[in-house]
């Protein structure tokens, strides 16, 4: 055996050198993705130029110069306006708000009955909130009181008028809780509804089939103003002499029935997603129509749409707004309404309001849109790597 | 075999016809049709009877008669004494004009919103994404009241205007700038300009021939600008400059002459512009991304610059992509400008409600709404169909 002399041979590891500078530290990236290229650096200076130029202005107005507290007009107006800010003065008036606050909220709702609405309220977070964590356990139990009972709840709790709750009609709510009110009907009928209409488009009976099609690309042909204007005026044409309909109820009908065909072509979508096996397979199996379906194809299907359902809602909460055309007040009405109010007309009374509610608007929707692709990260269980 | 056969023909004879699907499915939609008619029966009886209780008139008689208001924003001439046929076309027509002027700049905005976002500039992607992220997620009805009360409302008054260039102005009665009043020759412009159309179309047709006998390729595109814009030119000299313009000037209460965009229309284009540009821009960065990497890896390989692998080989498979879902942001702008009703720019919606105060004719008028929604929806889709099948993978 020949003797190794190891001498040579090194014993502890080299420590790793640094990586160059040009590929690492705050001024790499800044080179790769400000100013890789001549045109690029044009597009950084001028991007940037319009951001110093519009953010201090955006944050001056919200913020810096923005009047908090106020009892009427005055507080928000310039000295030549007649008020006491200085001359050229710009900001928001969140007096206004502050002031109108509880009205953004619940409309005209008796103010000795508010805490009914803010108790159907914190019934409802404490009911969705475990509902979207998945970990939260009885989830059956969960979603059995969130979409069965807690409906029955809120209405008896909202409208009132028996067992001792004084009568609350709807013509005084207002605010985010005719908003928030609509949307959720809307969801909770819209959803079964369009499950239903999607099948049925699928059906293999003609005349099903037919009509499906028919009402879905009617509805979905028109702008939802008409829907309501069809519910609100003709409606009442529809039924007997003497049958009135509830003119919140008839808007509730309006927008039911329209978010109902959006979504039934969402689920169409995710029904033609399933491969044809699985339809076989479910048949090889004995399984009856409504066992296939509830069973096999529609936990897939529904799973694969989950971010055009998510879409549909998104929308739905945006278009409750227009129940401000058959003058009812949901959050934007109500705000608009307000805006015409002569003790806090001043020129930056709409732009405050306005954004006030593109503010409460914007949280809703974007925690929306979070949530779907969350919910589609952990529901993925593709195989993608 | 054919004792077989024999025994499962029995046994299919013995199942109840209770249990044979085609029985069954022909019993439910027996079923539904007999409820649909009775549904439908009991509201036509209903309406006819309420109908006659409010001495209501049917029938579309009533487009004949005298309309009484006015429409503050008219394409085609329009007074009080007009029908309500006349009334009905002024709002189509609005419509159109909010629906068409808004896909185009939404379109535009729109593809270079998607493309900004796609950017290699952290700064300019990021722009982009808080622009999509507040539009996609506000109302447009709320943009709408933004630009209408927020924005135009405060601007101020007619004598005050503020001056912008090229003689237009700005001022609370919305946005005036000169009008273009073309005198005797000017269809010789116009003819200029049908001649360089026609002859660019000649020109491309022999240079596609050329490049596909030869593979020379010819400068169609500068050749067509100039074609088209040169001739018109020629026109409007030869013609004498058969152009004045109008410039708006400043009274003492108002603006006289030019052209005057209404604040309502400013508002609703702008709001619908921007709201469905956010949209748009998530649709062209969706077809841009779907576009695998390969393709215009393979194009550089083959030596195209980056110009030409975008024109040539990324664009037109992202299109694929993009045009279906463009399609229907294009129906839901024309279905928003609906909202128009809201701030009082006379759309068709708002002039349909306004007929219906007078008449009572509520059938009617809807009727007459989804007939020309659906009219305009199945026109747009039609068309981007068209468009989409001349942009689809040909495949042999």
């Amino acid at each position: 055996m020949q003797e190794h002399d190891m001498t040579w041979v090194r014993t502890e590891m080299a420590l790793a050198e640094p990586p160059p500078r040009t590929e690492a530290g705050l001024v790499a990236w800044i080179r790769k993705n400000l100013f890789a290229t001549p045109l690029d650096s044009l597009l950084t200076v001028f991007c940037a130029l319009v951001v110093a130029w519009i953010l201090p202005q955006i944050l001056g107005w919200s913020i810096f110069n923005a009047v908090w507290t106020g009892t009427d007009r005055t507080a928000c107006l310039t000295v030549d306006q007649g008020g006491s800010l200085p001359v050229g003065w710009s900001g928001a008036c969140w007096a206004f708000v502050n002031a109108k606050f509880s009205q953004f909220m619940f409309g005209r709702y008796p103010i000795e009955e508010r805490w009914r609405v803010i108790l159907t309220a914190v019934i409802f977070v404490a009911l969705l909130a475990p509902l979207l964590i998945p970990r939260a356990p009885y989830k059956r139990l969960n979603a059995i009181l969130f979409f069965a009972v807690f409906p029955f709840v809120a209405f008896y709790l909202l409208v009132g008028g028996f067992f001792g709750l004084p009568y609350v009609e709807t013509a005084l709510w207002g605010g985010l809780l005719v908003t928030l009110v609509l949307s959720y009907v809307g969801i909770v009928v819209s959803l079964p509804l369009g499950i239903v209409l999607a099948l049925g488009r699928r059906s293999k009976m003609p005349i099903i089939k037919l009509l499906c099609v028919i009402f879905i690309e009617a509805v979905r042909g028109v702008p939802l103003v008409t829907v309501l204007f069809m519910a609100s005026f003709m409606l009442p044409l529809f039924v007997p002499p003497g049958m009135t309909f509830d003119k919140f109820l008839r808007a509730l009908i309006g927008v039911a029935l329209f978010a109902s065909a959006y979504m039934a072509e969402v689920i169409r979508g995710g029904l033609q997603a399933i491969p044809k096996g699985q339809y076989e397979g479910a048949d090889s199996l004995g399984l009856g129509y409504w066992q296939k379906m509830g069973l096999i194809v529609m936990p897939q299907a529904l799973k694969l749409v989950i971010p055009g359902i998510v879409n549909t809602f998104i929308g739905m909460f945006k278009d409750t707004t227009l129940v401000l055309i058959i003058s009812m007040f949901d959050l934007l009405g109500i705000v608009k309404q307000n805006l015409s109010d002569a003790n806090w007309a001043t020129p930056q009374t709409a732009k405050s309001g306005l954004v006030f509610a593109a503010i409460v608007f914007w949280l809703f929707c974007f925690g929306m849109s979070r949530y779907s692709i969350y919910m589609e990260r952990r529901l993925d269980t593709g195989h993608r790597r | 075999m054919a004792a077989q056969d024999v025994t499962r023909a029995q046994e299919s004879n013995k199942t109840s016809p209770l249990y044979d699907p085609r029985v069954r499915s022909i019993f439910f939609q027996v079923l539904l049709v007999l409820l649909l008619v009775l549904g439908i029966w009991w509201i036509v009886d209903n309406t006819i009877e309420n109908l006659r209780r409010s001495n209501i008139s049917t029938g579309f008689g009533f487009l004949r008669g005298r309309a009484g208001f006015d429409i503050s924003t008219s394409l085609i001439s329009y007074t009080s004494d007009s029908t309500y046929g006349r009334a009905l076309l002024v709002g189509i027509l609005n419509t159109l004009v909010v629906a068409i002027t808004g896909i185009i700049t939404a379109t535009i905005l729109g593809f270079l919103i998607g493309v900004a976002r796609l950017s290699r500039n952290w700064l300019l992607r990021k722009i982009a994404m808080v622009y999509v992220e507040i539009f996609r997620n506000i109302p447009p009805l709320l943009v709408i009241f933004f630009w209408y009360l927020g924005v135009l409302a405060i601007l101020p008054a007619p004598r005050d205007s503020i001056g912008l260039p090229f003689g237009s102005y700005l001022n609370s009665r919305g946005f005036y700038f000169p009008r273009f009043i073309w005198e005797q020759g000017a269809w010789l412009v116009l003819a200029g300009l049908a001649v360089g159309i026609v002859l660019t179309w000649f020109v491309a047709r022999r240079a596609k021939v050329r490049q596909l006998a030869t593979g020379q390729q010819f400068p169609v595109f500068w050749t067509g600008l100039g074609l088209i814009v040169g001739f018109p030119l020629l026109g409007f000299v030869l013609a004498g400059f058969p152009l004045t313009l109008e410039f708006p000037q400043a009274g003492t209460f108002n603006l006289t002459g030019g052209f005057n965009v209404k604040p309502e229309f400013l508002s609703l284009y702008l709001a619908l512009s921007f709201y469905t540009a956010a949209f748009i821009a998530e649709i062209v960065r969706a077809g841009i991304m779907g576009v695998s990497k390969g393709q215009s890896e393979a194009a550089s390989a083959l030596g195209l610059h980056p110009g030409k692998v975008l024109r040539l080989v990324v664009i037109p498979q992202a299109l694929r992509i993009i045009i279906p879902p463009l399609t229907s942001q294009y129906l839901n702008l024309t279905k928003n400008s609906s909202l128009a009703v809201a701030i009082g720019y006379p759309d068709l919606y708002a002039i349909g409600g306004t007929i219906l105060n007078q008449t009572g004719q509520a059938i009617e008028i809807v009727v007459i709404f989804m007939v020309i929604y659906l009219s305009i929806s199945l026109l747009t889709s039609l068309f981007m169909n068209w468009f989409n099948a001349k942009m689809a993978l040909k495949e042999r």
